[in-house]
């Protein structure tokens, strides 16, 4: 086992290089690009050029760019967004992430209840209509585009709905943090969450429902219902648990990304100040440092999470452990 | 002959799928009876049948539109049609069933001990503790080597021999009268296969279980059933005491079979020989007697219809016109040593 | 086969744009026409109206009509939307397919290339996947927008301008390159094990031979199932990037940049909103039934029922 974990952790460490290159690549040495320009502003007087131009070290060579970019981010901390007035980008991503989690972990909590219930549903009621049903509206949740889903949420229940009893608890647009007020807080995240469930709940379900199913006609199944154990275990206990293991890996993953910034599209539509939100400020302010820190600490999380995915995996199915 | 009723009398048994609109007939017309303390074994190659006829007797059969008619009274109760419920009573405890790959039917995430505690306490009322004490003394029985530490491991930790030790372990868990084994032994090594087969003939003595064992392998069932049932393309071909039909086979099939393993004594053939051409797919079985097409006895009288069994001898019964005709198989020298 | 209809009809519609702006709803729908009136019920209507409220501050554009001009009503420049809806569906379904094709493209050649080279080459391009895909896929996207969308982009002889629809078309293929080339490779990877093409190799065929006529024909069914599936996600993709001003730029629309225009209308016109993205969904979903339909029918991975 020790050197399974061994063996991911350098995987792990040469992906985040890769990944820093690549991010790096992308907004600094992509033709036609001048970084001076976008990290300074777009009409920043010429010292300031100068200065920027000195202290990111556009005039070296490439590698030394990386590597001053790296250090400004990882270990001085001092990147700073120079359309914001100077504010230090890493302390302000720190304190939008928050938000960003509170969002990804309640929506993660609600999709998976959610896809396991109807998953395992479907399946145990395979080819019924409840089981087209269901498939049906995961399908139609995952063609749904997550930003229009919010507008139309907020169109129900901020302006037409918004005195019904349906909906008047909803409180306006924003976040309202935990510490401060509990309640407030889980009101105004219900429907962020719902809405960033839907589409996750579509793919999982169908995902769950597809290899239950598959499983159905392995030989272990056939063993166990040759026990005589009732079909309720037989699906619950050997079915669910052995496709648990595909179902994990797969939320590992999307959680990961939608942590590290994926949520973007939802927290802009809701108005929640996360890491998303803080993305798409600054992408409409062109702020390349921002955006490039944001993307970078995104990518690392996944990364990251890719990692803790594989552990789990080891914990999950014991052929795992033993194989490599 | 014990004269008391058979443990399991199976009448006219007969398996039909839907496929490309009409009911396709796997199985037809199968019956056997097992008597308690016997092994009887169920010979064919691969399509004849053999694990269909196994899965319909347990009601394991979850296919779409599957369809079983015939009787098969296990204990006087009539197990065909009995509603899923009730068989589910009975699956494990009183009719278990052991598969061929040992390592595909074990659930791969929980350990051997787990699950074989599962199936007894599926049944009795045992509390954990009490469980596990019976698992490991179930793998010691069955000379699993550690049982408490074997018990803590996983399938695939395990080798294909103790893999199938184990199996037999968690089948015999709750004491069945009937013990159903397909293929037990294919997926194992010779070596291995031997004492499995060792093991399940002992099985008799040590907890009373009769067995309806599934092979096709002739050697296997020389060695250990009483009676034998030969299947081909999802019919009968011959039935009977295993001495018998290995002495004087009443179906040309059975003696191809027999003509195809290699002889221990006498002069070393050129070629082994093979029966020509395969069996039928289930939807295109001629109208007459199925393996009519490789036979080199057949003739007009094949082909109207599938023969019935007629008796040969005392228990023994062929499904061929043979005999009727007048014109049975020559005897062939005994070749078994069954112990039974 | 529902779905194919449905497609089918968008496309359709989508296409006859032109015919619909010009001839039907007499509208022009790149033209800002905040001034203007049309005859309603025979009664000449101002496009921009006063708001509902007390002190009628302020102007919305009119709602659906549900009349040949402006069917669904007017977008903040006075544009008829339902024209629009109809232009902007070809741009984002000739972008999505484009998309998909490109990627398909892409991650075949990358996948054919990992799994049938194998070792260092599946190794390198298995390692830039899972770096590719380490970049949650929109922010990805996004940022390969940004820095591509304000200039024109050199590469080599191609020269790409700044608003060409060309370039959320190579952005989205990128992206969803590393999703494709995982089960292309997974599929390469077990034709590689395949008789046929053992033996092809025991006869000394020469590799990119063998890639082409054994491998890539049996790939092919792996690529059609794949292409529904992608092109909804490039759809998808596409209209958050133009709802994000990164995607089509104005004065080209497509259902994206609708969604965004309708943003600020969103509680007096949803409509404006609201019709793009329904367009969205059904089109997605059509994709996504195919998408099923052809994986039912081609999957050859089914486990059949064991030999007794």
């Amino acid at each position: 086992m020790m050197a399974a974990l061994l063996r991911r952790t350098g995987q792990t460490v040469l992906v985040l290089f890769g990944v820093s290159v690549l991010v790096f690549g992308v907004f600094f040495a992509t033709p036609g690009a001048d970084p001076t320009a976008r990290i300074a502003g777009r009409n920043a007087a010429p010292q300031v050029m100068e200065k920027v131009r000195h202290e990111y070290g556009f005039d070296r060579p490439l590698p030394v760019q990386y590597a001053i970019m790296m250090k400004k981010l990882f270990i001085t901390r001092d990147l700073a967004s120079y359309a914001n007035r100077g504010q230090a980008v890493v302390p302000e991503i720190m304190q939008a992430a928050p938000v960003t989690a509170s969002l990804v972990c309640g929506a993660a909590v609600l999709w998976v209840t959610v896809s396991i219930f109807m998953g395992t549903l479907a399946a145990a009621r395979k080819d019924t209509w409840v089981d087209r049903g269901l498939m049906m509206l995961g399908l139609v949740g995952i063609s749904i585009p997550v930003f229009w889903l919010g507008q139309v949420a907020n169109l129900l229940t901020q302006s037409r709905y918004h005195d019904t009893w349906l909906f008047s608890w909803v409180p306006g647009l924003g976040y309202v943090p935990l510490a401060q007020d509990p309640l407030g807080w889980f009101r105004a995240l219900v429907i962020p969450w719902v809405v960033l469930a839907v589409m996750f709940i579509g793919i999982y379900s169908r995902v769950l429902r597809h290899d239950l199913v598959a499983l159905a006609g392995e030989d272990f199944m056939r063993t166990a219902r040759a026990k005589g154990l009732s079909p309720m275990r037989v699906l619950l206990r050997h079915g669910l648990r052995t496709s648990m293991v595909t179902f994990v890996s797969l939320f590992g993953l999307d959680f990961a990304q939608l942590a590290g910034g994926g949520a973007l599209l939802t927290e802009v539509v809701f108005g929640l100040p996360g890491v998303g939100r803080l993305t798409y400020r600054a992408l409409t302010m062109l702020d390349l440092p921002v955006i490039m820190a944001t993307v970078m600490y995104s990518a690392i999380f996944v990364v990251l999470a890719n990692a803790v995915v594989d552990v789990v995996y080891l914990f999950l199915d014991p052929r795992v452990r033993d194989a490599r | 002959m014990p004269a008391d009723p058979p443990l399991l009398a199976v009448r006219d048994l007969c398996v039909s799928f839907p496929a490309r609109g009409r009911m396709v007939p796997i199985v037809e017309h199968v019956s056997l009876d097992l008597h308690a303390g016997e092994i009887v074994g169920l010979v064919g190659e691969s399509g004849s049948g053999k694990s269909v006829t196994a899965m319909a007797l347990m009601g394991l059969i979850d296919s779409p539109g599957v369809r079983v008619t015939g009787s098969a009274l296990f204990r006087g109760r009539e197990l065909v049609g009995m509603p899923q419920r009730q068989l589910r009573r009975l699956r494990g405890r009183d009719i278990a069933m052991i598969f061929q790959d040992p390592m595909t039917a074990f659930t791969p995430v929980y350990t051997i001990g787990w699950q074989i505690d599962e199936q007894i306490r599926a049944h009795e009322k045992l509390s954990r503790h009490a469980a596990r004490a019976r698992t490991v003394k179930l793998l010691a029985d069955m000379g699993v080597p550690d049982p408490a530490h074997m018990a803590q491991r996983y399938p695939h930790q395990l080798s294909g021999g103790l893999r199938q030790r184990a199996m037999i372990a968690m089948a015999l868990s709750c004491s069945p009268a009937l013990l159903i084994a397909d293929e037990p032994t294919t997926a194992l090594d010779v070596t291995v296969q031997a004492q499995i087969l060792e093991l399940l003939r002992r099985l008799r003595g040590t907890h009373g279980a009769s067995i309806l064992l599934i092979t096709h392998d002739m050697g296997v069932v020389a060695q250990t059933c009483a009676r034998t049932l030969v299947l081909y393309s999802g019919r009968m071909a011959e039935t009977g005491p295993t001495e018998a039909v290995f002495d004087r086979p009443g179906h040309p099939y059975t003696a191809a079979l027999l003509d195809a393993i290699p002889p221990l004594y006498g002069p070393r053939p050129d070629r082994l020989p093979a029966i020509d051409g395969i069996p039928p797919q289930p939807a295109d079985r001629p109208a007459g007697c199925a393996f009519a097409p490789r036979c080199g006895h057949a003739h007009e009288t094949c082909l109207p219809a599938p023969p019935p069994p007629v008796p040969i001898g005392p228990g023994q019964q062929a499904a061929c016109v043979l005999p009727a005709e007048g014109t049975p198989l020559p005897p062939r020298g005994p070749m078994t040593e069954c112990t039974a | 086969m529902v779905a194919l209809g449905v497609l089918a009809l968008m496309a359709l519609a989508s296409l006859l744009a032109p015919l619909y702006a010009h001839d039907v709803a007499h509208t022009d729908p790149f033209a800002s026409n905040v001034a203007g009136t049309i005859m309603l019920d025979g009664r000449e209507v101002d496009i921009m109206q006063p708001n509902d409220n007390p002190l009628h501050l302020g102007l919305s554009p009119i709602g659906p009509t549900w009349r040949a001009a402006y069917l669904l009503g007017a977008d903040s420049q006075g544009r008829d939307v339902a024209a629009r809806l109809l232009y902007g569906g070809r741009n984002s379904l000739l972008i999505a397919a484009g998309a998909a094709l490109l990627c398909l493209l892409l991650a075949g050649v990358a996948g054919i290339a990992a799994g049938f080279l194998g070792g260092v080459v599946d190794t390198l391009l298995s390692r830039l996947m899972d770096i590719m895909w380490a970049v949650p896929v929109y922010l990805f996207a996004i940022s390969l927008s940004i820095v591509m969308v304000s200039q024109s982009v050199r590469l080599g002889p191609f020269v790409l301008h700044a608003d060409s629809l060309l370039i959320p078309v190579f952005i989205i293929a990128l992206v969803y390159v590393p999703y494709a080339a995982r089960p292309i490779r997974g599929r390469v990877l077990a034709l590689r094990q395949a008789e046929f093409v053992t033996a092809a190799r025991g006869l000394g065929v020469p590799v990119w031979r063998i890639m082409l006529r054994d491998i890539l024909p049996n790939l092919a069914t792996t690529l059609v199932m794949l292409g529904p599936l992608v092109m909804a996600l490039a759809l998808l993709a596409e209209s958050a990037l133009s709802f994000l001003s990164l995607g089509v730029q104005a004065p080209q629309a497509s259902w994206g940049t609708i969604i965004q225009d309708g943003e600020g209308l969103i509680y007096t016109r949803p409509m404006v909103a609201i019709a793009p993205g329904l367009a969205i969904v059904i089109v997605v979903l059509a994709l996504n039934i195919l998408g099923d339909g052809l994986r039912d029918a081609l999957d050859v991975r089914d486990s059949g029922r064991r030999a007794s």
